[in-house]
């Protein structure tokens, strides 16, 4: 396997009225657990149900209601750490963290402050021009997801869904090692990605199933690698977090935003407050959430009802043991294999689905040539009509052959391309439908010869000057294209011409 | 015959099994005493009907001689427990006219054992209290008085409604929870016997939670004997409670042996406090020498934590009320406030609560925020989980040495009249907890069994603290000591 090594890419920097400033970035990522049952009850976690239709007992607080913790979500959540490469931790365990809110029944969310299930990870983020930055992961911990409140349906009311109330979600903290908008925003993918290969989040941003708050803050030059050999976070500036964003777009654009927004205070003389803020994508600011006389006591403590969550090491292994391959070995290996460039195998492993179709493809046949066509026959045919590639009209099989056909130089490459678009609208076997619709290259050079020689014929004022001109023979080419309805092998019309009007 | 409802639970249960009565004929006898006792305000949600639909069912069950363990004997169920369909409010406003959808596993155990649900049972509101004073529906009434006085006596708290319920003969038995001494103080002020069994022992599904990491269910009976038939039937793993043990539970009744030769009885130097009357250190010593007489080596023992016990448990178990009781917001269910116009959702909150909560909840909720808020947290939570930890190892340490039991007064007292607490320090009224708390904060089973009567003539309880998970013999060292107690008195009936 290819051990890819990568250039740490350019900290992104805004110029103030004083001094250019850098951009110290720290995420914690909110990403739903793919599970059927919620984390501490068996009601449903289906997306789009009927509100508070799937509520247990539980979730809706009712009193004398107990948690009992789904197996299947721990499993989750250790199978994402050791996605991200992170230390299992066999014992953790669930506190209460206390507020009020109609959408949160309980009065408090259980979450894992104090002893989370996942410690320190690191996931390597490719910029997609050579470099690369290696984030460290703080921790993962699990936590229930609160409900959702309704303000707008009713002009005297407020209407409470319960149906998110008690999912379970794996909260992802970085350590501040992030430096830029887009850096931030390939972090993002990058654990999404790890997420959907592992199958423990389907990364839906725009349902709310994988959610980020942003901590933002900015220092001058030469400070961030103080805070880096001291680990010492007074060499950084005030951190401001940007909560609850779905959006990869809004994301880079409120960090953007938020620095400059801290630049200015500074650069005035002034301090920065920590404090929660929102990003308003309309007016594009952000503003602070709460007041500090606001700010929440949330009276952590540990959960009464649950006991810690013992798990071994025994089981931890067998969730190793059965973790697919991640991106980052596959697109190693895809270069390896396949002989792809860097660039064409993040292409082809960004989503597992992609990958498994193009390896099926690029199976037994020219990796490069299988790279070109899924990237940009197949990708691009499939994007005009924002269709994914589990929905492609053209199966592996189907491309395969059109790539046979041309290997075998039974058909051009210009042809390939009208029968490439026949398969994708109509579909049907593509050797089948070369014969049937006679779409077979003539690499028969008598009959070619026969073509080229009736043109020479036709056009002796043409044959003069192309040789006196070489670059004219190109005109007969295409006029032998033409009259072969294009199935002439261009190699063999090229040689041709060049025999005859060079002779 | 003495008249039915008298009877306790093994003596009934051995009349139906021989016809000599009907599930019917004790049910309706209960339901009788029920409506006579008024006065008493034990029982707050009557269920007669739903209780002569079982008693016919049991009686059928009986003749077909497919009787389970407790079938067709009537008991009264704590208004801590969620019963499907019949009004479970925690005797507090806030959950006023709550029906729950559910039943909880303990009352479910008990009806699957053929046990009939005669009403709920009035209590302190959300278990906070020692004399049923906090209660919603008002007081519960002692069915003992001081000699010839006529003054209205507390049962105890806070399943003062079951103590009361069982000590009048109003059931056969009762369910209370117990989380700093809510089954035993009670117990022993109205002459029952009332055991806490093992945390993890009875599931608490859908038993509307005080402080969850101590309240544990328990019966409340006539006899030892009673104790052991019912526990049996309450308790036993339940996958829906995650802090309930995986255990096998044995046939307490079966190791009612008597014999408890060899046993090892620790007798706590802490427990002698200053200021103890001189009637419980009597009672105490009494208790010894009947133990030793039964053939129980009595040695002194040293729990050194003991005086720290307290206050560790005024910590905790407000600190885990304020969380278990922010789901009273009234926006589910249960009471809410009326608003005023402009009100917004801070004001539903803080009106609602207001209303709904009486003081000493509100004043426990406002205690419990405060240990847990930043700055105190560790001064307050943190140090009394620690104190926690050594009560516990204290307790290890001592079973380690070979004791099988520990002989305590149930309550530093007997009986107080109503109202006599109400103008002092409440730090006085948790006072009552001093011998009982120590247990639950160690998760251990404890029993209460009436030993004797003061000058006045009111019962007074011996405490046993036993093994974890090793109710059965702690059961059987309690009837030793109440077949040499020899307890009978009954209170007379004035209601």
């Amino acid at each position: 396997m290819l051990d890819l090594t990568y250039d740490t890419p350019k900290v992104k920097t805004i110029a103030g009225a004083k001094h250019d400033w850098e951009l110290v970035i720290g995420i914690e990522v909110h990403a739903q657990v793919s599970s059927n049952a919620k984390l501490f009850s068996g009601a449903s976690t289906q997306f789009g149900a009927e509100p508070n239709s799937n509520v247990a007992f539980v979730d809706a607080a009712m009193p004398g209601m107990l948690p009992v913790i789904n197996e299947y979500c721990i499993e989750q959540a250790v199978r994402t750490g050791l996605g991200l490469k992170a230390d299992i931790n066999l014992k953790s365990a669930f506190d209460r963290k206390n507020y009020f809110y109609p959408d949160l029944p309980q009065g408090y969310q259980i979450s894992q402050l104090y002893h989370p299930i996942v410690g320190e990870g690191e996931v390597l983020v490719e910029m997609g021009d050579g470099t690369a930055r290696l984030v460290r992961i703080e921790r993962i911990h699990m936590e229930q997801d609160a409900g959702k409140s309704i303000h707008d349906m009713d002009p005297n009311m407020s209407f409470v869904d319960l149906n998110r109330t008690g999912v379970c979600l794996m909260e992802i903290v970085s350590r501040p090692d992030i430096r830029g908008p887009e850096e931030a925003a390939a972090y993002i993918a990058k654990i999404r990605q790890i997420m959907r290969y592992l199958g423990t989040c389907d990364g839906n941003m725009q349902n709310g199933n994988l959610r980020a708050d942003v901590n933002v803050s900015i220092c001058l030059p030469g400070a961030y690698e103080k805070y880096q050999e001291t680990q010492d976070f007074d060499y950084l500036g005030t951190r401001c977090e940007i909560k609850n964003m779905n959006s990869m777009r809004f994301i880079q654009q409120a960090i953007e935003v938020e620095a400059r927004r801290q630049i200015a205070i500074v650069e005035g003389g002034g301090t920065v407050d920590q404090e929660t803020r929102l990003y308003d994508p309309d007016k594009g600011e952000t503003r602070s959430m709460r007041s500090k006389e606001e700010a929440h006591d949330y009276r952590y403590f540990p959960d009464p009802d649950l006991l810690p969550l013992e798990i071994e090491q025994a089981w931890v292994d067998d969730i190793a043991a059965g973790l697919p391959e991640l991106p980052d070995e596959k697109k190693a290996r895809f270069i390896a294999d396949f002989g792809l460039t860097d660039y064409d195998a993040s292409v082809l492993t960004a989503e597992v689905e992609s990958a498994a179709y193009f390896e099926e493809v690029a199976q037994g046949r020219n990796g490069k040539l299988a790279a070109n066509w899924v990237i940009n026959e197949l990708f691009g045919r499939l994007k005009k009509e924002d269709h994914e590639i589990t929905d492609s009209p053209v199966s592996p099989t189907q491309l395969g052959g059109i790539i046979d056909l041309i290997a075998s130089d039974a058909i051009s490459g210009k042809i390939a391309k009208d029968l490439f678009e026949i398969v994708y609208t109509t579909g049907g076997d593509p050797a089948e439908i070369v014969d049937a619709r006679g779409m077979k290259q003539v690499t028969d050079t008598g009959a070619i010869e026969a073509a080229l020689d009736e043109i020479i014929a036709a056009n002796p004022a043409q044959v003069e000057k192309a040789k006196v001109n070489p670059k004219l023979a190109g005109w007969f080419v295409g006029q032998v294209m033409k009259a072969t309805g294009g199935k002439a092998n261009p190699k063999a019309v090229n040689q041709l011409v060049a025999q005859k009007l060079g002779g | 015959m003495s008249e039915l409802n008298t009877l306790g639970l093994g003596e009934a249960r051995d009349l139906l099994r021989k016809g000599e009565a009907t599930s019917v004929e004790l049910t309706e006898a209960c339901l009788k005493a029920i409506e006579d006792a008024g006065a008493l305000n034990a029982f707050v949600h009557k269920t007669p009907e739903l209780a002569m639909e079982r008693a016919a069912a049991a009686d059928t069950r009986l003749k077909a001689g497919d009787a389970p363990a407790m079938c067709g004997l009537p008991v009264g169920i704590k208004d801590l427990f969620c019963t499907k369909g019949v009004e479970s409010q925690a005797a507090s406003a806030i959950l006023d006219g709550f029906k729950p959808e559910y039943e909880s596993t303990v009352s479910q155990q008990l009806a699957d054992a053929g046990a009939v649900m005669l009403g709920k049972l009035n209590m302190d509101e959300f278990a906070m209290g020692s004399s049923n004073e906090t209660s919603t529906y008002g007081n519960v009434v002692n069915p003992w008085r001081r000699g010839n006085d006529d003054a209205p006596l507390t049962p105890g708290g806070s399943s003062g409604g079951s103590a009361s319920a069982v000590a009048a003969d109003l059931c056969l038995a009762a369910t209370g929870t117990d989380t700093g001494g809510s089954i035993r103080q009670p117990a022993a002020f109205t002459g029952i016997t009332g055991i806490k069994p093992t945390y993890g022992r009875c599931s608490r599904w859908g038993i509307i939670a005080f402080a969850s990491s101590l309240d544990q269910a328990g019966p409340m009976t006539k006899s030892v004997r009673d104790a052991a038939i019912m526990l049996e039937a309450m308790c036993g793993h339940d996958p829906k409670d995650s802090t309930s043990a995986d255990l096998a539970v044995p046939n307490f009744e079966a190791m009612l042996t008597g014999d408890i030769k060899g046993k090892k009885i620790g007798i706590p130097k802490e427990y002698r406090m200053e200021g103890m009357p001189g009637e419980i250190e009597q009672l105490w010593a009494d208790g010894a020498a009947m133990l030793k007489d039964a053939g129980a080596e009595i040695v002194d023992i040293s729990l050194p934590h003991t005086k720290y016990a307290l206050p560790a448990y005024y910590v905790i178990a407000p600190a885990e009320a304020s969380s278990n009781l922010a789901r009273y917001d009234g926006v589910r269910y249960g009471q809410r406030a009326s608003l005023a116009q402009g009100d917004g959702i801070t004001e539903m909150y803080e009106k609602t609560r207001a209303e709904g909560f009486g003081p000493e909840v509100q004043r426990r909720v406002m205690i419990g925020t405060y240990v847990l808020s930043a700055g105190f947290y560790d001064a307050y939570y943190n140090r009394a989980r620690r104190v926690r930890t050594l009560i516990k190892k204290d307790f290890e340490d001592v079973f380690a040495q070979g004791v099988d039991a520990i002989l305590t007064p149930a309550t530093p007292s007997a009986a107080f009249g109503l109202g006599e607490m109400t103008d002092a320090d409440p730090v006085q009224m948790y006072l009552n907890d001093v011998f009982t708390v120590t247990v639950n904060l160690a998760g251990l089973p404890g029993i209460s069994v009436p030993a004797g009567v003061d000058k006045q003539g009111l019962p007074l309880g011996l405490q046993l603290i036993g093994r974890p998970w090793e109710e059965g013999d702690l059961l059987n060292t309690a009837y030793a000591l109440e077949s040499a107690a020899g307890f009978v008195a009954k209170a007379g009936k004035w209601w």
